[in-house]
């Protein structure tokens, strides 16, 4: 195997964790809150007001339903001006974040909906506040869930990432199109494949480690 | 001053149509153990989430220390409401922390420093028989350990009133027991005042002081534990709710009970005696007066309220007038339920 190959592995699968990791720390930036207010918003939540959760619930519906190709290519004005160009690395994480925060969102939403009424009420008779609650109940009650979730976004992440490639931001699975597929080089595209393998297991198996240490029931 | 720490004034509580709440008032004074029983649907739970501040009342007062809660803004309910410990009958423990964090959790709520919490932790922890299990998960212990560590968590901040509800219906009886026993010491030792609400009338025997039965959302009664459970005549909820736990005629007697009495036949008498008077050896009082045979058929001697109790089943020969009066004079409530003919 040749010396460069190896370098072009290596360096897409360095490019394919900065896109996994930045856009997968954004979807929790962005989708826990959105989680939260979803969670809080639905009837008997913590601020009622279910018109307002119908109505987020539809735009993270709609950003779901948007192919992520597509998601690029309309995104591309608005990298242009968060990240100053619309090509590499850098700028795939922003149509990849706003992929996945609704995606985490959701996945989120259903972790938060899932702890025990009681316990909130428990704390709410204690005295706590909303923010109380969500910071000692919501969230920590959610967190095994929470992380399996993330898990799950993160994987997702590095599937949407090969399309990344449409916009030259590199990665394992930009690496796997052009060199294995395009070029009939079915060396490069089998090692890709078993890198790309590795790459999700480890995720995966990181995931269920922290998910269960985290779980005390 | 006042010395009531609850009290409860014409309280209606409506749902749509459903009257969950019919004006009901009652008042608890310091250190006392107040039971309020009702079946499922009586208002109970309504009562306690109105009493916790959980849920405004439509109409009425409810004072807590004096203060009206049904017209504090908001804002100062969350403060109040740390003044009030909640015990659930489902213990209600964060899975994520602890049973020291458990512990802790209101301690941090009420804003106590952190330095001065694992002394509080301890204390209570100790109070409880939990010392050696702090730093536990909540899944690792038994039903009656998770409710400790739900009775430590709400004395963590010293509550004026302590509001149990349903604390010990999903505990074995043994483990009920142990928990009705801390209860109440922690009632002697501390001087706390306690609400406990269920439906099992065997928790209210045991260490109630006092008694509210709610039916529908009215009060049908509401007078120390000793005069209800003494009283000749309840009202028929009353009557459904005790028979559960008083001793009864055994059926293969029931089926030969008659109206009159009949010559060498036996009457069956209902006797309850409270206080005092059920220490006395009243059945062989009643030997040695009257040669008459006197024999106990169910029932015994309990304490209720700290006193002593005695609700029996007993049958007793040759009875007559004279008979009654004496008994009558420990037993005013007495009651004949009939007579047993004697065989053949």
């Amino acid at each position: 195997m040749s010396r460069l190959i190896i370098d072009l592995i290596a360096r897409a699968t360095w490019e394919t964790t900065i896109m996994v990791a930045c856009s997968g720390l954004l979807a929790v930036l962005g989708g826990l809150p959105l989680a939260l207010l979803m969670v809080a918003m639905r009837r008997g939540g913590l601020m009622p007001c279910p018109p307002a959760a119908r109505l987020l619930g539809l735009v993270v519906d709609i950003l779901r339903a948007i192919p992520f190709i597509i998601l690029l290519v309309i995104l591309i004005p608005v990298t242009r001006m968060i990240v100053g160009t619309s090509l590499g690395t850098a700028a795939a994480i922003v149509p990849l974040s706003l992929a996945a925060i609704p995606y985490f969102a959701r996945i989120a939403e259903v972790s938060l909906r899932a702890v025990d009424p009681n316990l909130v009420d428990a704390v709410h008779a204690m005295g706590g506040t909303r923010w109380m609650i969500v910071r000692h109940v919501l969230i920590p009650e959610a967190l095994p869930g929470l992380v399996a979730g993330f898990t799950v976004t993160l994987i997702t992440l590095t599937g949407a990432s090969a399309m990344a490639g449409a916009v030259g931001a590199g990665g394992l699975g930009d690496l796997a199109i052009r060199y294995g597929y395009q070029r009939f080089n079915t060396q490069v595209m089998s090692l890709v494949v078993v890198v790309l393998i590795v790459f999700v297991a480890v995720i995966q198996a990181a995931g269920n480690a922290l998910s269960n240490h985290l779980r005390h029931d | 001053m006042d010395v009531n720490v609850v009290d409860v004034r014409h309280v209606s509580r409506r749902f749509g149509g459903h009257v969950a709440l019919d004006d009901v008032s009652f008042s608890v004074a310091r250190g006392e153990i107040l039971g309020v029983i009702g079946r499922s649907g009586a208002g109970k739970s309504s009562l306690l989430r109105c009493l916790g501040a959980l849920d405004r009342p439509d109409s009425g007062q409810i004072l807590i220390e004096g203060q009206d809660i049904t017209t504090l803004p908001q804002a100062q309910l969350v403060p109040l409401r740390r003044r009030i410990g909640f015990v659930f009958q489902h213990f209600n423990l964060l899975s994520s922390r602890t049973v020291a964090g458990n512990i802790s959790l209101p301690l941090e709520i009420a804003g106590v420093p952190r330095a001065q919490r694992p002394e509080r932790i301890a204390a209570l922890l100790a109070l409880v028989g939990l010392s050696a299990h702090g730093d536990k998960w909540p899944a690792q212990l038994s039903g009656g350990q998770k409710q400790r560590v739900g009775i430590a968590r709400a004395l963590a901040n010293d509550p004026a009133l302590l509001l149990c509800d349903e604390a010990t219906s999903a505990l074995d009886p043994e483990t009920t027991t142990a928990i009705l026993d801390l209860l109440a010491e922690i009632n002697r030792e501390l001087g706390l005042t306690i609400i406990l609400i269920t439906h099992e009338m065997d928790v209210i025997r045991r260490i109630a002081t006092h008694l509210v039965v709610l039916d529908q959302g009215h009060i049908v009664e509401n007078a120390p534990t000793l005069a209800i459970m003494g009283a000749a005549t309840q009202s028929a909820v009353t009557e459904a709710l005790l028979s559960e736990t008083q001793p009864q005629v055994p059926p293969a007697l029931r089926a030969r009970l008659v109206a009159e009495p009949a010559p060498d036949g036996w009457a069956i008498i209902r006797l309850r005696l409270a206080g005092e008077a059920a220490w006395q050896p009243l059945l062989s009082l009643l030997g040695q007066q009257y040669g008459v045979e006197a024999t106990v058929l169910q029932g015994g001697t309990t304490e209720i309220a700290g006193q002593p109790f005695a609700d029996q089943i007993v049958s007793v020969t040759g009875y007559c007038a004279e008979i009654h009066d004496f008994l009558t004079q420990f037993d005013p409530s007495l009651k004949v339920l009939g007579h047993v003919p004697a065989d053949h």
